[in-house]
């Protein structure tokens, strides 16, 4: 089957169109040799009677109707995968680029994975420790989760995506080597130094052996972003899997990524819905978030630490919209908090994790943590209700109550959400922390606390 | 008829482009490629007919033939379909499972139901009687809840000719012979039927009673009826599924049908998991008992997630027949609509507002429709309510689908951010949510839990209404400046919003309350309503009834009263109210 195809018939943007093709399939991989002797890849992505719209990875630049030679290779595009993959650094495509080489491949999977049946899906009820007490205690991560981190430009996501991959405890605590825990970072169209970062960060905490990187740089092709993600999540998967590790995956930045989809949309003449994004933009975001998870016949699992930055701030752009009704919950960053120079700056009303109310509580962290994390978020509401007051007629004219509140406001960001980069909190520490808190306020105002729990933690004193 | 056929010729995502033959029909089923995908016909021209395949296109081929079935996209109706998870064409994912493992693969061949199982079952009907669709020959127990009642189809008449003894049978064999004139017609324990043709019923019925969910704030302010529609739109995070999952699990219809369109994986899991453990208050068996599922999760394909929705409620429909009320949830019907959205866009269509296709709102009126309290061709009485949660995009319910949902529904369930971020569960926001049956519905009411139940709820609400206006001018001065008058009003729309309409679904009682202890429970707070504007009209400081911690009692009432036995706790804490504002009375007039 080893025709080539000499030229092109059409090209636009990053699609070229072959015609006269006979024998090609949906999805199938094909090469593209310029005369210069350059190899491109690409993947057909429409067929109709005999011409196939081929998506050139690498982009189109350079190429023109007569200097290819196109080769269809009979597969669709598939990830070599290894054990050996650990450590090692690879382009957006899923090629080594760290100068050591081809690794030897166990076996070869389609990158598009396959959807898991919900009914061999294990609910995920394992907490993970990250050691942030406003993740921790408000927005807990369970293992298997899909929890992407809502952020801005500007805002310290990354540090944020590095303390909780340095901290995370992952995995069970015989497992001390940390021999079943591996991380799978994706870059998608991020700056170099924050690829850099990522890379030094790994180095110094010792875990760079755990990781594979796949980096689609800002200046990498635009289309090669649309496959790096699901380069990832398949390592991800065959490492979970198949070797039964538990894998956390950080893809950053999803924004680009879908930026990246609509750019192929547009080039497509696909009418679009939302500010140009697609209309299958929602169906191709679940199928990357979807492949989180842990199935009943592994015993690995796949947790996905996503990081948008939201353009111009804005929860209800499609992009972190629609990644909010597919994940299982968001952490958001504030700007205000991020300008007051609070770290991390989770911004706890938005956040949420719709996983934690089965993987807290009683026989997991404390008894208290619901109430608990109820009474806070109840009781911030209230402070940001007393602020916008004490904006319009001055704290001074405040009730007592609500200067109370405004009080209590201020310890939460200063000493509750405040960390540092490396202060690694236990959930004892946190919730400890949260009660003390929750001292400043009366005690007729904890209304979402059962008597019983309020009877042991809020009596309590040092 | 021989089935048609037809070559691939172009393919462009789950749209395929069919080309070779002009006879296949509109919404004719047919498999597609070497691996018989299953798809149907959405568009036929003199040149080629278009095709939605239900299953991943990679990998087909140009060329590849495409099968006609001769019929529409239809689902097997038979007993084993309870406590059963299917995807969005009714395959069922526990078989597929077995044949693929954990992941799911393309182009497998499995049954809908299971067909080497057999049923106990035992004949109502004998030899020489008149039959007419829907007429219930026999039944068999399907689950410990269920009896499933096996009907004629509902095309067919006639005299029995024969019919099987009592007995084991599989769902495919034959259990009588219908005599129609000439014709002898073979009835199996199995139908099929089109999914997306509503079944036919004899007569609707108004409506008459509501779908008890022993949820507050829906029982009492926003009821929903037996065969009628809700909707419940939110933006992400403010709980849509959990309400979703509240319904499914307490609401008092016979049989749950819980669709999963296009939403996560886990979700599904979790109700699996949940229902097989919970146990059913009424009757004491586990709630799966009662339940099918259907799962189209987001990553699965989208044209199936058009027919999980036609899927589900022709299964509702075939239980209703059967004189039982079905509830039918759909979670989430945006997800639906947008998998109309993206197909429309790949047939190149015409959009009409934010890319949806100009028939949005003809589908999803079709959907709502089926929604209704029947009397079913064999006279018995059953309903299909439908409740469909909304995911607006940006949480903004002036975009379409919201819109157009909200043209054929009645009852209007709003979640709120706001709400959802103070942790006000269910988040369902007072002000704008709505239900049209409350007049329908008071009757109902007033001979089934208390004479003024509706007066008692119109109170309720304008003193909420008074509250959100009051809330206007206390954002701009603060509470302290109001007087006190408007601050009772303050003083008791807490209680209300805290004690009455908060609703907490882990707790063990809190989770499903009965009418009668709503009833009572609105009863606590108007009665606190009363003495505390008596309080204000003698001039007393607020301040000498916050402190008496009465309203404390109030707010926790959900925690410290059971769901029995609560007429003498109800008459202690009125007593208890009455004996503290007597004591303050006195106090001031000492």
């Amino acid at each position: 089957m080893a025709i080539e195809y000499m030229g092109l018939s059409n090209i636009q943007g990053p699609l070229a169109v072959i015609e006269g093709v006979d024998d090609t399939f949906y999805e199938e991989m094909v090469t593209v040799t310029l005369d210069s002797g350059e190899k491109r890849i690409g993947r057909v992505i429409e067929i109709s009677g005999d011409k196939a719209v081929i998506q050139v990875f690498e982009g189109t630049s350079d190429l023109s109707l007569t200097n290819t030679k196109t080769k269809f290779m009979g597969e669709p595009m598939r990830l070599p995968l290894s054990k050996e993959m650990l450590g090692r650094t690879l382009d957006g495509a899923g090629r080594p680029i760290d100068g050591l080489g081809e690794y030897f491949a166990d076996e070869v999977r389609d990158v598009n994975g396959q959807p898991i049946n919900p009914v061999s899906r294990d609910y995920p009820n394992n907490f993970i420790q990250t050691g942030i007490s406003s993740i921790d205690c408000l927005a807990t991560l369970i293992r298997g989760q899909k929890l992407p981190i809502f952020s801005g430009d500007g805002m310290p996501h990354d540090d944020l995506a590095m303390q909780i991959a340095r901290q995370a405890k992952v995995v069970d605590s015989d497992d001390e080597k940390g021999d079943k825990f591996a991380i799978v970072f994706a870059a998608m169209g991020v700056k170099h130094d924050v690829a850099n970062y990522f890379k030094k960060s790994f180095e110094e905490s010792g875990v760079l052996g755990k990781v594979v990187m796949f980096l689609n740089l800002s200046n990498d092709p635009v289309v090669e972003r649309i496959i790096t993600p699901r380069c990832a999540l398949t390592a991800a998967e065959y490492l979970a899997f198949k070797h039964n590790m538990h894998v956390l995956v950080i893809l950053t930045d999803m924004t680009s990524y879908a930026e990246a989809l609509r750019e192929v949309s547009s080039s497509k003449g696909e009418i679009p819905s939302r500010k140009g994004f697609p209309g299958y933009l929602y169906s191709d975001l679940a199928s990357l978030y979807e492949r989180a998870g842990i199935i009943k016949d592994a015993e690995g699992s796949v947790t996905q630490v996503p990081i948008l930055t939201m353009p111009n701030d804005d929860i209800t752009h499609p992009i972190p919209d629609l990644t909010g009704y597919i994940t299982e919950g968001q952490i958001v960053l504030g700007r205000d908090l991020s300008l007051k120079g609070v770290y991390p700056p989770v911004s706890i009303l938005p956040s949420l994790s719709r996983l934690m109310k089965d993987g807290i509580g009683e026989g997991f962290t404390r008894e208290d943590h619901p109430d608990l994390s109820n009474q806070l978020f109840a009781a911030y509401s209230k402070v940001e209700d007393a602020k916008s007051l004490a904006s319009v007629i001055g704290e001074d004219e405040l009730s007592d109550m609500d200067k109370k509140y405004i009080a209590f406001g201020r310890a939460f960001d200063e000493k509750f959400l405040s960390q540092g980069k490396d202060d690694n909190r236990s959930i004892a520490q946190t919730l400890d922390l949260g009660w003390e808190l929750l001292k400043m306020l009366p005690k007729s105002e904890l209304d979402r606390v059962s008597d019983k729990i309020l009877d042991k933690y809020y009596k309590r004193e040092k | 008829m021989a089935n048609t056929k037809g070559q691939i010729f172009g393919i462009n995502g789950p749209v395929v482009t069919v080309k070779g033959s002009m006879s296949f029909e509109m919404q004719e089923m047919v498999y597609v490629g070497d691996e018989e995908l299953i798809g149907e016909v959405i568009g036929v021209t003199k040149n080629s007919t278009i095709v939605q395949v239900y299953e991943e296109t990679t990998g087909l081929r140009k060329g590849e033939p495409v099968t006609g079935t001769g019929g529409p996209l239809s689902i097997t109706l038979a007993p084993g379909i309870i406590s059963n998870i299917f995807d969005g064409i009714e395959r069922p994912l526990k078989d597929i499972r077995n044949l693929s493992g954990a992941f799911i693969e393309r182009g497998l061949k499995v049954n809908n139901l299971d067909e080497e199982k057999i049923w106990n079952v035992s004949f109502k009907a004998k030899k020489g009687d008149y039959v007419t669709g829907g007429e219930v020959i026999a039944v068999t127990q399907e689950t410990s809840l269920i009896e499933h009642r096996i009907m004629i189809p509902p095309n067919v008449s006639g005299i029995i000719d024969w019919i099987a003894s009592d007995g084991g049978y599989k769902i495919s064999d034959v259990v009588a012979k219908i005599k129609s004139g000439d014709e002898v017609i073979d009835v199996t324990i199995k139908q099929k039927w089109p999914i997306k043709k509503a079944r036919p019923y004899n007569e609707r019925q108004g409506i008459q009673r509501p779908l008890v969910t022993g949820q507050r704030v829906i029982d009492a302010l926003f009821p929903l009826a037996k065969g009628g529609a809700a909707a419940i739109p939110g933006g992400f995070g403010t709980g849509k599924t959990m309400t979703q999952h509240q319904l499914a699990k307490w609401c008092d219809a016979d049989i749950i049908v819980y669709i999963g369109c296009g939403e996560r994986g886990n979700e599904m899991t979790q109700v699996l998991d949940e229902f097989s453990e919970l146990i059913d208050p009424k009757s004491g068996r586990p709630l799966l008992d009662r339940t099918v599922l259907i799962a189209n999760t987001s990553n699965m394909p989208v044209a199936a997630r058009e027919a999980s929705i036609y899927t589900g409620v022709t299964l509702a429909e075939y239980f209703r027949d059967m004189g039982y009320h079905v509830a039918l949830m759909a979670d989430s019907t945006s997800r639906w609509a947008e998998a109309l959205r993206e197909i429309s866009g790949r047939l190149e269509e015409m959009p009409a507002e934010e890319g949806f296709p100009a028939y949005l709102a003809s589908r999803l009126s079709a959907f709502y429709e089926r929604a209704g309290y029947v009397t079913n061709l064999n006279g018995s009485e059953g309903s299909v309510s439908i409740i469909g949660a909304v995911s607006p995009q940006g949480g903004d319910f002036s975009e379409p689908v919201t819109q157009n949902t909200k043209r054929f529904i009645r009852c209007f369930w709003a979640l709120d951010k706001s709400l959802a971020y103070s942790r006000h569960y269910p988040a369902i926001q007072w002000l704008n949510s709505y239900s049209e049956y409350i007049d329908e519905l008071t009757d109902w009411y007033r001979m089934n839990v208390s004479h003024n139940f509706i007066a008692k709820r119109n109170k309720i609400m304008a003193i909420l209404q008074e509250e959100s206006s009051l809330m206007e001018i206390v954002k701009l001065i603060g509470a302290d400046v109001l007087p006190d008058g408007q601050k009772a009003t303050l003083e008791v729309a807490r209680t209300i919003r805290v004690g009455f309409l908060q609703q907490n679904a882990f707790h063990k009682d809190d989770t499903y309350v009965p009418l009668k202890k709503q009833d009572r429970m609105m009863d606590v707070i108007l009665l606190f309503d009363r003495r505390i504007r008596q309080c204000v009209e003698k001039g007393i400081v607020l301040s000498k009834v916050s402190e008496s911690g009465i309203a404390d009692d109030i707010v926790r009432i959900k925690y410290s009263i059971g769901n029995e036995n609560i007429e003498a706790p109800f008459k202690e804490l009125e007593n208890k109210i009455n004996e503290t504002f007597d004591q303050i009375i006195y106090e001031r007039e000492k």
